[in-house]
């Protein structure tokens, strides 16, 4: 009470001055105009442990520095103390969005170093499961990113639609996160009818939802004005910057592996690879869209076209047999045992296999020098490099888009920082 | 496509191709430390070959004293679709390689990554920061001499 009373001439005073035409308040910056500002790491819009370092004129971004390594775990180094059956695990907390791409694109990378080849039913499920996997962390994408420039309600519905998929994951794989589901050579388990009557389901009432979804976003005037010309990246520098998957297609350049080089059955598959010119946050957004599109039209042909057989290629020395014959048959009760202690039997070489997973180009680096284990593993993770684009991305930007244009990167920390 | 571009890779470069070979149709292809960015610059800006993706960089630790440590740079070319594998050692004592950052930007975080991780020095290199591993960090963790558990005082903990 006492200290208001003691303000009041000190307010009138100041008001005095406001009322005055001839006043004006001159202060020196000991900052000059320019801020740091500390993003992150623990901040709810910077999708996971990414730290920022923005320097802003104003509201304007100058320049920024991303900083990584919260979520460094060491998956190299641990590549190389673990046989190859052994980090099938770890690759599902790379990009903990997509463990099924992963645990593809790794189990694949050694059966090109081993020489070994999955059989045609297997190949098809892992397409199926790379697709499924594809729109799972799309959704997501298109969940957060939407809810990042405001609009909570494709938040909901996106997630209501993940959650479907994480239910036929938990079906198929006997987990909705960590699937740990191929193997070199084959898969964990065979499909059954249940699952694949799921995932029918899911074809038939997917596309009718991703539209609600588009609705609510297409003619969404904030939505547009919030992300239409913002980050901006030219094709020639996304290129000189290694960025790859639908934030390369997003700028007009129609690079994508599963076309380019195809792997698994993606030959016998018909499906258009979506371009996208403006290389924009919009055009990343519409892009995206497509791409969900495309991944079900791959969907329906791989389930019309899913081939009976085994599931496992015929190499009982380097394929793991099934569990049930382990218990119960002598050979195979010496090959998981060999097999699981000794590991896989590689040639001595080096190979770089890559798949267009839904973030872009992951790609696995192995050297060999025939023991069980990798002598070195590297891991070309497609969200470290996309990164790599945000500071010009964001050079010139408003310091209310930054979270609009991290979001449109759709990087995820578990691959960045391996 | 391997054989021609190592036909063209000869013809411009001679003996500076030290060593190539072919594994389940993959070229790698191994140049000497000092002709490393003019061999890259070359497959970069020839038309017929155009390889301006660079994939992925990253290092090796060979652990032997001749050739310890390796950098190896994955190229893509888009409009062949098609991929290399160019690679160079540096020896135990002498861990300066030249930076490719003026030939693709992408290498700039690959190179600081391999910095961080073996210590191979990029020359050149505008920013060689460590990339995960805290500044202060002694060690380069994947180096073969460098134990999986870790070194016990190699990061600050809190005090008892």
């Amino acid at each position: 009470m006492e200290t208001t009373l003691h303000d009041i001439p000190r307010k009138t005073k100041i008001l005095q001055a406001l009322e005055d035409q001839n006043t004006s308040v001159q202060f020196d910056d000991p900052l000059e105009s320019d801020m740091i500002l500390n993003m992150g790491p623990q901040h709810p819009a910077t999708h996971g442990v990414l730290r920022l370092l923005v320097r802003l004129d104003g509201e304007t971004v100058m320049d920024c520095v991303p900083e990584l390594g919260y979520l460094h775990r060491g998956y190299e180094k641990l590549a190389e103390n673990c046989t190859y059956h052994e980090f099938i695990p770890h690759t599902d907390r790379l990009d903990y969005l997509s463990p099924l791409s992963n645990n593809t694109a790794y189990v694949m990378a050694v059966e090109k170093l081993a020489g070994i080849e999955a059989p045609p039913r297997a190949q098809y499920l892992r397409v199926i499961i790379s697709e499924l996997a594809r729109v799972s962390s799309h959704l997501l994408w298109l969940g957060t990113q939407a809810m990042d420039v405001g609009a909570l309600t494709v938040f909901m519905w996106s997630f209501r639609e993940r959650e479907k998929l994480y239910d036929i994951f938990e079906n198929l794989t006997g987990a909705r996160f960590t699937t740990s589901y191929a193997r070199i050579g084959g898969l964990a388990n065979d499909m059954t009818p249940e699952v694949a009557q799921m995932i029918w389901t899911y074809i038939k009432e997917f596309p009718a939802n991703l539209l609600e979804c588009e609705k609510l976003l297409n003619t969404n005037r904030i939505f547009v004005e919030r992300t239409d010309g913002i980050g901006i990246i030219s094709a020639e520098e996304a290129l000189d910057l290694g960025v790859t998957g639908p934030n390369l297609r997003a700028c007009g350049v129609e690079h994508d592996l599963r076309r380019a080089n195809p792997y698994l059955v993606y030959d016998k598959m018909d499906f258009d690879v979506p371009v996208f010119e403006g290389g924009d946050t919009l055009a990343r957004y519409y892009q995206r869209m497509e791409e969900m599109k495309e991944s079900m039209k791959i969907l329906r042909q791989a389930m019309e076209q899913l081939p009976k057989g085994e599931i496992h290629a015929g190499k009982p020395k380097d394929v793991l047999p099934r569990k049930q014959q382990v218990y119960t048959k002598m050979e195979e009760l010496i090959h998981d045992f060999m097999l699981i202690n000794f590991g896989v039997s590689t040639p001595t070489g080096e190979i770089y296999h890559a798949v267009e997973a839904p973030k872009g180009e992951l790609g696995f680096y192995i050297y060999s020098n025939g023991e069980a284990c990798p002598w070195r593993m590297k891991i070309r993770s497609p969200s470290f490099v996309n990164l790599q684009a945000l500071p010009l991305m964001l050079k010139g930007a408003m310091i209310s888009d930054v979270v609009a244009i991290i979001g449109s990167i759709d990087p995820v920390m578990g691959e960045a920082d391996k | 496509m391997n054989q021609r571009i190592l036909e063209k890779l000869r013809q411009q470069f001679g003996s500076a191709i030290l060593e190539s070979n072919e594994f389940r149709g993959e070229l790698t292809v191994v140049v000497p430390k000092d002709r490393v960015v003019e061999t890259c610059r070359f497959l970069k800006s020839d038309s017929e070959l155009r390889f301006d993706l660079l994939a992925d960089l990253c290092g090796i630790d060979m652990y032997t004293p001749a050739k310890r440590y390796g950098v190896i740079y994955n190229l893509y070319s888009l409009k062949n679709k098609h991929r290399i594998r160019l690679k160079t050692f540096t020896e135990e004592g002498d861990l300066k390689v030249p930076t490719v950052t003026g030939v693709w930007a992408t290498a700039n975080w690959h190179e600081r990554e391999t910095y961080d991780m073996f210590g191979i020095i990029f020359t050149g290199h505008p920013d060689l920061r460590r990339m995960y591993m805290p500044e202060e960090f002694e060690h380069y963790p994947l180096r073969k001499d460098f134990p999986l558990m870790g070194i016990p005082g190699s990061l600050p903990l809190p005090k008892k």
